[in-house]
């Protein structure tokens, strides 16, 4: 009975969640089928490019990981810098926390499946009136899981036969940040926080490069937060 | 194939466990059951504004702003990703409009 009552609730979510999900489905289905390409060059056909998604999900990580698959085996420096490139996921959780209070066993797919555009939504996003914030989270989750473990396969079985030119197709997921960073804005006190994460992470790529910019960024914004929080908290 | 197959399976799972410590780390430092000190609950309030910041600057760590192009157009996509975004406030509109916008100024202008 209970399974029956709660059907329309989940429908509902899945129609919440879709159209917020769109963005983060173009801009997957150009990275992802790029991945699955470059993969499929590399040696790995899609089999391994679809493993690889659909349990070390995290696209730039993945990227990454090409230079380890085709070097000498060395699976402690695919751990290490795993937990480096990825490091910023550690700010997701932490804002999260709330938020994925007392969800039960959904929680443990929704940390698992936790990326970049899905912390975007999930954190800026409130569901409609009458969806269930636990379905409305969970399905934005698993449709964003879905396109990049899909894209891959896909670019990994048939990404020799596209023909037309998807270059640029990726500033869909820019554009989504600037838009959710937008969203943010709305609300005044968002707003120095939003500057001080524009402005560390300048600072981090202007001195450390485009490689190394993400955990001196990550440790500037900290120390800004954390220093300045009794004149940010008013 | 350059790895065995054996090989290939390790690094999958080396890369997956260095990322789920990433994501789980937080959750298991506070659980749920207790309350988490006020800085946390803060930096938990706060962070999503900043992480925005942080991941726009991190889309465009590869723009060259000093060789051809110049971020142009980054830029002009951006600008108008953000206009389009106060004119209507539809959130599909304002990325679909950037995205062609930048597609055709990186396919057919700036070549």
């Amino acid at each position: 009975m209970e399974r029956l009552s709660e059907q329309p609730n989940q429908r509902a979510a899945l129609k919440a969640a879709f159209p917020a999900t769109v963005p983060v489905m173009t801009g997957f289905l150009a990275l992802g089928v790029a991945y699955g390409i470059l993969m499929e060059s590399n040696g790995y056909g899609p089999l391994w490019s679809t493993l690889m998604s659909a349990i070390g999900f995290g696209g730039s990580m993945q990227y990454v990981a090409i230079t380890l698959l085709v070097k000498a085996f060395d699976p402690l420096q695919a751990f290490l810098l795993a937990i480096m490139v990825n490091a910023r996921h550690m700010f997701y959780g932490l804002s999260l926390l709330d938020k994925y209070k007392g969800l039960g066993k959904a929680r443990l797919f929704m940390v698992f499946a936790l990326c970049d555009e899905t912390f975007s939504l999930v954190s800026t996003l409130e569901p409609p009136e009458g969806v269930a914030r636990k379905d409305f989270y969970f399905w934005i989750t698993l449709l964003d899981y879905l396109y990049w473990v899909g894209a891959t396969a896909l670019g990994g079985l048939l990404g020799r036969l596209i023909t037309f030119d998807t270059t640029g197709l990726d500033f869909a997921l820019t554009a989504l940040f600037v838009v959710l960073f937008l969203e943010q804005w709305k609300k005044p006190e968002n707003r120095p926080f939003g500057l001080i994460g524009l402005a560390c992470a300048g600072v981090s790529l202007a001195v450390f490069g485009a490689e190394d910019l993400v955990i001196p960024a990550m440790a500037l914004i900290l120390a800004v937060l954390l220093g300045g929080r009794k004149r940010l908290c008013t | 194939m350059h790895l065995t197959p054996f090989q290939t399976v390790t690094i999958i799972l080396a890369v997956a466990a260095g990322t789920q410590i990433t994501r789980w780390l937080p959750f298991w430092l506070f659980p749920e059951k207790k309350d988490p000190p006020p800085a946390v609950l803060y930096l938990g309030r706060v962070l999503p504004a900043a992480v925005m910041g942080l991941l726009v600057v991190y889309c465009l760590k590869n723009v060259s702003w000093t060789a051809a192009s110049h971020g142009l157009p980054e830029l002009l996509s951006i600008a108008v990703v953000g206009l389009l975004h106060r004119w209507k406030g539809n959130v599909l509109l304002s990325i679909a409009g950037g995205t062609a916008l930048y597609m055709l100024l990186v396919q057919a202008v700036f070549v």
